[in-house]
């Protein structure tokens, strides 16, 4: 039992194997101990750290494509007893796309922790989280068994419920109870879920499930299955189990939504298409989904047409396209599984894009609610031009990758041909066109219309961090006082940009006034900081609008390149419907 | 092999109990819900591991299939630390929510609500129109004071202090 496995296990790509989980945990823990000294050594840390783990991917990837599942086990302990970390094409194209847009957001962030009057939450709580969170996401992907899955979210979730909660506002408070507590309710399920599978099979490897699972009476397999898929469905936010998302997600700070909206659906997406492909092959439950999936995309579209706040819109919009990826996954075919894929890499991309899109809105307008901005593509071009990109991406407009996953998708219904397959393709389609509606309508509101009058005014402070202490309060209490009476409406000039990332931050009180400019009107969600003070400005951070632009990149690239994409996501959907490669990697047999 | 039914039963009480308290508003009862369904899985997964058998360590000699299974065990080690931290994190939540507004209940999306208000406005503001074009204006007056008395019902909801009310009926 406790031999190791021989010939498998000794390529060189299977060490790196456990260096996107270990390499993210080690940097977390450092920070933990290093505290709030050498802060710039500590942002070149995280950064380094990430493109480390990105680099391990890209090889992880190419080993996993050309030489089949990397498989390392934990101490050298066989499948039975110890764990398993595998990586095949599923995993790997998983971990690189997360880890280059994990990269490119903890740029976003370090620039807009730079840009805003820091205090000292950014360095001391969110970098550890966040590389926490990336630990997390990175070991689901690689789990070879149920219970290590489960670790995984675990640690993604725990990460995640500190990074929503971050400077404990009372929105962030109130956002946040809900998300823990739907989250902390599908752990419990999830682990529910591998007792019964574990109580019924004797194990939780996935590779020996695969063949186990098969034996057992239908009523208890369908047990497990459903347990599961309710699981990671409202980790994906499928429709009926979504309705915890566009309520907690746009409280977050722009970095904190984007990575979430990106990753961790996806994460539950992932653990979804790899349960159906490898546990439960031919499925049951084929209609189930599917209609789950139609009414994702219906319901999910409808609540985004009726938002009027940006962040809140693309939430929704997220929860609708989720059932892209369903309807792939439920189809169970080459096609599907393919097209699920490749929709899972653009959306991952384009949602993150988009979200941090709005951070950056948030920081020219003062708000994200569509009514009370305008005239941002006169004001901000650069602004304007990223927001569209990713936006007629996300609609799926012809040359851009949205537009291929879609038809990728759209392909395999229609190879389908079951009548169910077909409203799927029309809802699909309905639903392309009315997320183009619902951007089109954040254009013309946000970016095209004349700016109004009350749009806010350069400098104005978006959010100031709310806290306990007595002397801080009165410290702002006396700046207010102070630059009121340096004379009512003094306004910053164009020139002064109060905060340029990169160059030292002006002194507190001369040029942050807040006399003239109005507070942010009640009920509009301030969520732009970790816990410092922003303020609005003219062009966006330089550091932040590169990481951005990086991630549209991103995305055309996947439009550039959709060619040799396609035939990776083919490749792996031919794995994936295969499975006796993934088995005979683990097993040895 | 025998299972024990003791801990299948004490497992499924402390489920059903979590479940019920899980469904109340106040963050501090939710944690309570939280920890005894955490800990009636952890039950319910420790009986999968079979009878209770002989410790290895102790008795090494013995036979194979006197020693109980030792993963469910590692299992329930690993989902009781989980749970302790997120029970600290919760608890930290209420206090933190109590900090801030003076009770920890769990408050409805305010934005959720705007966007559901926005409609029934425009759904009241309509039916306002057609009724004015019939009736020349009587029915506004009428729908405001029903609007009225809507409001007045909503504000004196009685047993807010009942925890079955907050359990089954606190739903608004």
């Amino acid at each position: 039992m406790t031999a190791l496995q021989p010939a498998a296990a000794a390529t060189a790509a299977s060490a790196l194997v456990p260096l996107p989980v270990v390499l993210p945990l080690c940097a977390a823990g450092l920070k933990l101990a290093i505290g709030l000294r050498l802060q710039r050594t500590q942002r070149v840390l995280s950064a380094v750290v990430l493109t480390a783990v990105l680099a391990v991917s890209a090889a992880l990837l190419v080993a996993a494509d050309r030489h089949g599942p990397q498989v390392m086990y934990a101490g050298g302990w066989a499948p039975p007893v110890g764990v398993v970390l595998v990586a095949d094409r599923l995993s790997a194209l998983m971990l690189l796309v997360s880890s280059a847009v994990t990269l490119c957001v903890l740029l976003y962030s370090v620039g807009q922790g730079m840009a805003d009057r820091e205090e000292a939450t950014p360095m001391s709580v969110f970098h550890p989280a966040y590389l926490v969170l990336v630990a997390g996401v990175s070991d689901s992907f690689l789990a070879g068994d149920l219970f290590n899955l489960y670790v995984g979210f675990e640690v993604l979730l725990t990460a995640s419920y500190v990074l929503l909660t971050i400077g404990g506002t009372v929105a962030r408070i109130r956002a946040g109870a809900t998300y823990a507590i739907v989250s902390l309710l599908s752990s419990v399920l999830f682990l529910t879920a591998t007792a019964v599978v574990y109580a019924a099979s004797g194990t939780v490897n996935l590779a020996e499930l695969a063949g186990r699972l098969g034996q057992l009476p239908s009523g208890v397999r369908l047990l497990a299955q459903i347990a599961l898929l309710t699981v990671f469905g409202i980790k994906a936010a499928v429709f009926p189990l979504a309705a915890w998302l566009p309520d907690s997600y746009p409280t977050a700070p722009a970095p904190v939504t984007a990575v979430f909206a990106g990753l961790l659906t996806k994460v539950g997406v992932y653990a979804m298409l790899r349960t159906q492909s490898l546990l439960f092959p031919g499925s049951g439950l084929r209609d189930v989904l599917l209609v789950a999936a139609l009414a994702s995309l219906g319901v999910g579209i409808l609540g985004a047409v009726a938002q009027t706040d940006l962040k809140r819109l693309l939430s929704f919009t997220l929860v609708s396209h989720i059932g892209y990826m369903v309807f792939g996954i439920a189809l169970a075919s080459r096609g599907g599984f393919s097209g699920a894929v490749f929709y899972v890499a653009h959306h991952i991309t384009v949602q993150t894009t988009l979200f941090l899109v709005a951070g950056l809105v948030e920081r020219r307008g003062g708000t994200t609610d569509l009514a009370r901005l305008g005239g941002l593509a006169r004001l901000s071009p650069v602004l304007a031009a990223v927001f569209f990109v990713p936006a007629m991406n996300l609609a799926g407009i012809p040359p851009l990758s949205g537009f291929l996953g879609k038809v990728g998708l759209l392909r395999a219904g229609v190879a389908d041909g079951g009548p169910l397959a077909y409203v799927l393709v029309a809802a699909a389609t309905a639903t392309s066109l009315l997320t183009l509606y619902a951007l089109t309508k954040a254009w013309n509101l946000a970016f095209w219309r004349g700016a109004p009058a009350e749009l806010a005014a350069e400098g104005a402070v978006l959010d100031s961090a709310e806290t306990d202490e007595e002397t801080e309060e009165s410290e702002q209490e006396a700046q207010r006082r102070q630059s009121g009476e340096q004379g009512g409406a003094s306004r910053p000039q164009a020139g002064t940009t109060l905060s340029r990332a990169g160059t030292t931050l002006p002194p507190a009180g001369t040029t942050l006034s807040q006399a003239g400019a109005a507070p942010p009107p009640a009920g509009a969600a301030q969520t732009a900081t970790f816990g410092g003070q922003a303020v609005t400005t003219s062009a966006p951070p330089a550091s932040m609008l590169a990481a951005t632009v990086a991630l549209v990149c991103l995305g055309l690239a996947f439009t550039v390149f959709a060619g040799p994409l396609f035939a990776l996501t083919d490749r792996t959907a031919g794995e994936l419907l295969a499975r006796g490669t993934y088995v005979a990697a683990v097993t040895g047999r | 092999m025998t299972e024990s039914l003791d801990l299948v039963i004490a497992g499924g009480v402390l489920v059903a109990a979590g479940t019920a308290l899980l469904m109340a508003r106040p963050l501090t009862r939710i944690v309570l819900g939280t920890v005894l369904l955490g800990n009636g899985v952890n039950l319910l997964l420790l009986s999968a591991s079979g009878a209770a058998g002989a410790a290895p360590l102790l008795y090494p000699a013995s036979r194979h299939r006197h020693m109980p299974d030792p993963l469910p065990q590692a299992f329930v080690l690993t989902a009781i630390v989980i749970t302790l931290a997120l029970t600290a994190f919760l608890v930290t939540m209420a206090y933190r929510a109590w900090q801030l507004s003076g009770g920890d209940d769990v408050q409805d999306d305010v934005e959720d609500l705007r966007v559901a208000r926005r409609a029934e406005l425009l759904e009241e503001r309509g039916r306002l129109a057609a009724g004015q074009r019939r009736r020349a204006g009587r029915g506004r007056a009428e729908l405001r004071a029903a609007r009225a008395r809507r409001a007045r019902a909503e504000e004196e909801r009685p047993g807010e202090d009942d925890p079955w009310a907050t359990i089954l009926g606190g739903d608004r």
